[in-house]
C-alpha cells in the first residue's frame, strides 16, 4: 500500500513538437493502438483498416464496412427517414445526437439495406460505434426490426455487423425493450427458417450482446474484437479479482464456446459468401 | 446494498412513541387515548405526506426493501399444489431462479421469478438474486416444459440483474438472456410478468417478455442502475438521485412510456407493510390477465406478444408506414 505512493509510474504522453505538426497534416497517417505500428491513412485504407504490423482491427465506419462487404458499392438503404426524439427529456441527449450526426454523416447508429455478396442478395445492418458508441435506442432497435422483416419477407439472408456499447441510456426502459423487439423479430425469421448470420466486432458488449448480436444461425467475430454482457470494471469490483488480460476478447469466446468462429478482415466477405452458397439450396420437409 | 431509508425516520420515531403511550395506558393505568388518537392522526398525516411524495430514489429505496416480498412469497399465497423444478441440465442449479409446476385457482400454470434472499445466508446462496446463465437457461426449460402441455406462464420480476461475473461470462451470459428473449416471442402459451422489486435490465427482461406485463407501484424497471448511470454519464455514483430521476424508471413511468400494461397498487410505504393486500391485489391482476388470453389461440398470442414489443420506442418519421 505505501509503497505504491512512493514507487506509482510515472506516465509520460508524448507531445509532437511544433515542426512535427507543421510537417505532418492532420490524418495523413495513423498510429497502431496496439503495436505503434505507423501507417499512411491511405495504405491503411486499403488494407481494410487493419494494421500491417500487428492485424489489429482498427474501427470501420458504417460506409466503409458496406463497401468492403457488398458487391460493387451497391446498397439500396432502408428507412433514412427514421430519427431519434427525447422521450424521457434527458439531459443533453439531443445536443449529443446532432453533434454525432454531424461528425459521422449518419442520422443513427445502424445503417440497415440490402445489397449482393458474391451474387447473392441480403438483407444486411451495419452499425457505426462512432455514433452514441453504436447504443441501440429506438431508432436502432426499430430499423434492426424491420430490416429483419424485409429479410423475411423478400427470404434473403440477413447479414448483421455489430458495433456496439449496448442499450442507450438516454432513452432508458425504452432501448431496454428494443432487445426484446429485435429479438421477437428474428424468432419470426427463424420459425421461418432465414438465416441469420451475426458477425460481431469492436466492441459488441451489453443490450445489443444480450440480443439479436447473440442469435446468429452462425456468429462469427473479428480478431480482437471486446464482446461480453457487463463490462470488465465492473465484474472485477464485482468478483474483487483482477481478470485475465485476453478476458472478454473474440479468440476467449471462441475459447470458450460462445462463438462458431473469428474471422479476419480480410477473409470476411469471402467467409460469408461461401456460407450464404452453402445456404442456398434449402430442402424443404 | 443497504437502502437508505432514513426518509422514513420520522414515521418511524411518531410509531415507537404510540406503542410506548399504549404500554404506558397497560401498564400504569394511565389514560393516554386522547394523545394516542392526536399521534395517529398525525401520523397519518405524516406518512400521506411523505410517501404522496416520494423521490424517484426513495422509490428504488422501497423497491430495494429487505422485508419486501419476493417470488416464494407470491407462490406460496397465490398459488396451490407448487412443485420446484430444478436445474438446466447443462451446468446447474442457480438459486437465484426458482421455478416450478403449480396451480392458480385451480388453473395448471408454470411459474418463474427471479429470487432474492431473506437473510444473509439465504443472499449468499441465491447470489442476492443475481442469475447465471444456468439460472436463465432453467428458465426457458421450464418455460419450453410449459409450451409443450400448454400451460400459461407467470413470472415474478425481482433483480439488480444478470450476475456481473467471469464464469457468468465464460458460460455466455449474453447468449442465455438473449435465446430467453427469442424463445419467449415464440411460445404458444399465455405469458404473464409482474416486475415485483427491482428490475435490472437484460437481466429482468430475460423472463419478461409477456402478452401482458404488470408492475407494482413502488417497482421500477430500468436499462441500468441509478447508481451505475450516474458513475457513467456525470462520473460520480453518488449522483444516483439525478440518475433515478432523468432514466423514468418508476412503475407510473412505465406505464406513460408503454412498457407496462398497468401499475398494480401497494399499501402505503410498501409491499412489505401489508403482504395480504398485495398479495389479494396480485392474485386479482394475474386472474383477469388469464382471463383475458384465455381466448386466443396459439398463434394469437404470437402475434399478441410481438404486436406489444414492436410498439415500444418513440421515434420520428417523415414517411407513414402502413
Amino acid at each position: 500500500m505505501f509503497k505504491d505512493i512512493f514507487y506509482r509510474k510515472r506516465k509520460y504522453a508524448t507531445i509532437p513538437s511544433e515542426k512535427v505538426k507543421k510537417e505532418v497534416p492532420e490524418g495523413l497517417m495513423v498510429k497502431c493502438k496496439q503495436c505503434g505500428t505507423i501507417s499512411y491513412t491511405k495504405e491503411l485504407e486499403k488494407n481494410l483498416k487493419v494494421c500491417t504490423g500487428c492485424n489489429y482491427h482498427f474501427a470501420m465506419s458504417a460506409q466503409e464496412r458496406v463497401q468492403a462487404t457488398l458487391d460493387d458499392d451497391h446498397f439500396f438503404e432502408y428507412d433514412t427517414d427514421l430519427k431519434s426524439t427525447n422521450p424521457l427529456k434527458f439531459p443533453e441527449y439531443e445536443e449529443k445526437l446532432a453533434g454525432d450526426m454531424e461528425k459521422t454523416g449518419l442520422q443513427e447508429a445502424v445503417v440497415t439495406g440490402e445489397g449482393t455478396i458474391e451474387g447473392h442478395p441480403v438483407v444486411m445492418g451495419v452499425m457505426d460505434a462512432r455514433f452514441r458508441m453504436g447504443s441501440m435506442g429506438s431508432v436502432v432497435g426499430e430499423k434492426i426490426t424491420r430490416a429483419i422483416e424485409m429479410a423475411e419477407k423478400k427470404d434473403y439472408p440477413f447479414i448483421l455487423f455489430s458495433a456496439s456499447g449496448g442499450a442507450r441510456m438516454q432513452e432508458g426502459v425504452l432501448s431496454l425493450m428494443q432487445m426484446a423487439k429485435t429479438s421477437a423479430a428474428l424468432a419470426r425469421f427463424h420459425e421461418k427458417r432465414g438465416l441469420f448470420i451475426s458477425i460481431l466486432t469492436n466492441p459488441t458488449t451489453g443490450g445489443v450482446s444480450a440480443s439479436f448480436a447473440s442469435l446468429g444461425d452462425i456468429n462469427i467475430a473479428e480478431p480482437g474484437a471486446l464482446i461480453g454482457f457487463a463490462g470488465r470494471r465492473v465484474i472485477e469490483q464485482t468478483i474483487r479479482q483482477e481478470l485475465p488480460r485476453d478476458f472478454q476478447t473474440a479468440e476467449f469466446l471462441l475459447e470458450h464456446g460462445q462463438l462458431d468462429l473469428v474471422v479476419h478482415r480480410k477473409d470476411m466477405k469471402k467467409t460469408l459468401a461461401t456460407i450464404l452458397d452453402i445456404h442456398l439450396v434449402r430442402r424443404d420437409h | 446494498m443497504a437502502g437508505d431509508l432514513s426518509f422514513e425516520k420520522p414515521l418511524i420515531e411518531l410509531e415507537e412513541k404510540i406503542k410506548e403511550l399504549q404500554t404506558y395506558t397497560k401498564e400504569k393505568d394511565i389514560d393516554f387515548t386522547d394523545e394516542i388518537a392526536r399521534l395517529e392522526e398525525k401520523m397519518n398525516r405524516l406518512a400521506k405526506e411523505i410517501y404522496g411524495n416520494l423521490t424517484a430514489w426513495q422509490r428504488v429505496q422501497i423497491a430495494r426493501h429487505p422485508e419486501r416480498p419476493t417470488t416464494l412469497d407470491y407462490i406460496q399465497h397465490l398459488f396451490t399444489d407448487f412443485i420446484e423444478l430444478h436445474g438446466d441440465r447443462l451446468f446447474s442449479d442457480d438459486a437465484a431462479i426458482v421455478g416450478g409446476i403449480a396451480k392458480f385457482r385451480g388453473i395448471p400454470v408454470t411459474v418463474i421469478g427471479h429470487q432474492k434472499g431473506k437473510d444473509t445466508r439465504d443472499n449468499i446462496a441465491r447470489n442476492f438474486g443475481m442469475p447465471h446463465p444456468e439460472g436463465y437457461r432453467k428458465a426457458l426449460r421450464l418455460m419450453q416444459q410449459a409450451d409443450k402441455f400448454g400451460r400459461p406462464i407467470v413470472t415474478f420480476i425481482n433483480t439488480q440483474g444478470a450476475y456481473p461475473g467471469k464464469t457468468a461470462e465464460e458460460r455466455g451470459q449474453s447468449e442465455a438472456i438473449a435465446r430467453n428473449l427469442r424463445e419467449m416471442a415464440s411460445f404458444q402459451v399465455p405469458i404473464i410478468c409482474i416486475v415485483t422489486g427491482e428490475g435490472g435490465s437484460g437481466g429482468a427482461l430475460a423472463i419478461g417478455v409477456g402478452n401482458r406485463v404488470y408492475a407494482l407501484e413502488y417497482s421500477y424497471y430500468s436499462v441500468i442502475a441509478p447508481e451505475s448511470a450516474a458513475a457513467i454519464l456525470w462520473r460520480d455514483a453518488s449522483q444516483a438521485e439525478r440518475a433515478a430521476e432523468s432514466l423514468k424508471i418508476n412503475a407510473p413511468d412505465l406505464f406513460d412510456l408503454g412498457v407496462i400494461d398497468q401499475v398494480i397498487p401497494e399499501p402505503m410505504g410498501g409491499a412489505h407493510k401489508n403482504k395480504q393486500q398485495v398479495m389479494e391485489e396480485v392474485g386479482r391482476v394475474i386472474a383477469s390477465a388469464l382471463n383475458e388470453l384465455q381466448s386466443l389461440s396459439g398463434e394469437e398470442l404470437v402475434i399478441d406478444r410481438y404486436e406489444k414489443f414492436k410498439r415500444m420506442g418513440q421515434f420520428s418519421s417523415m414517411v407513414e408506414v402502413p
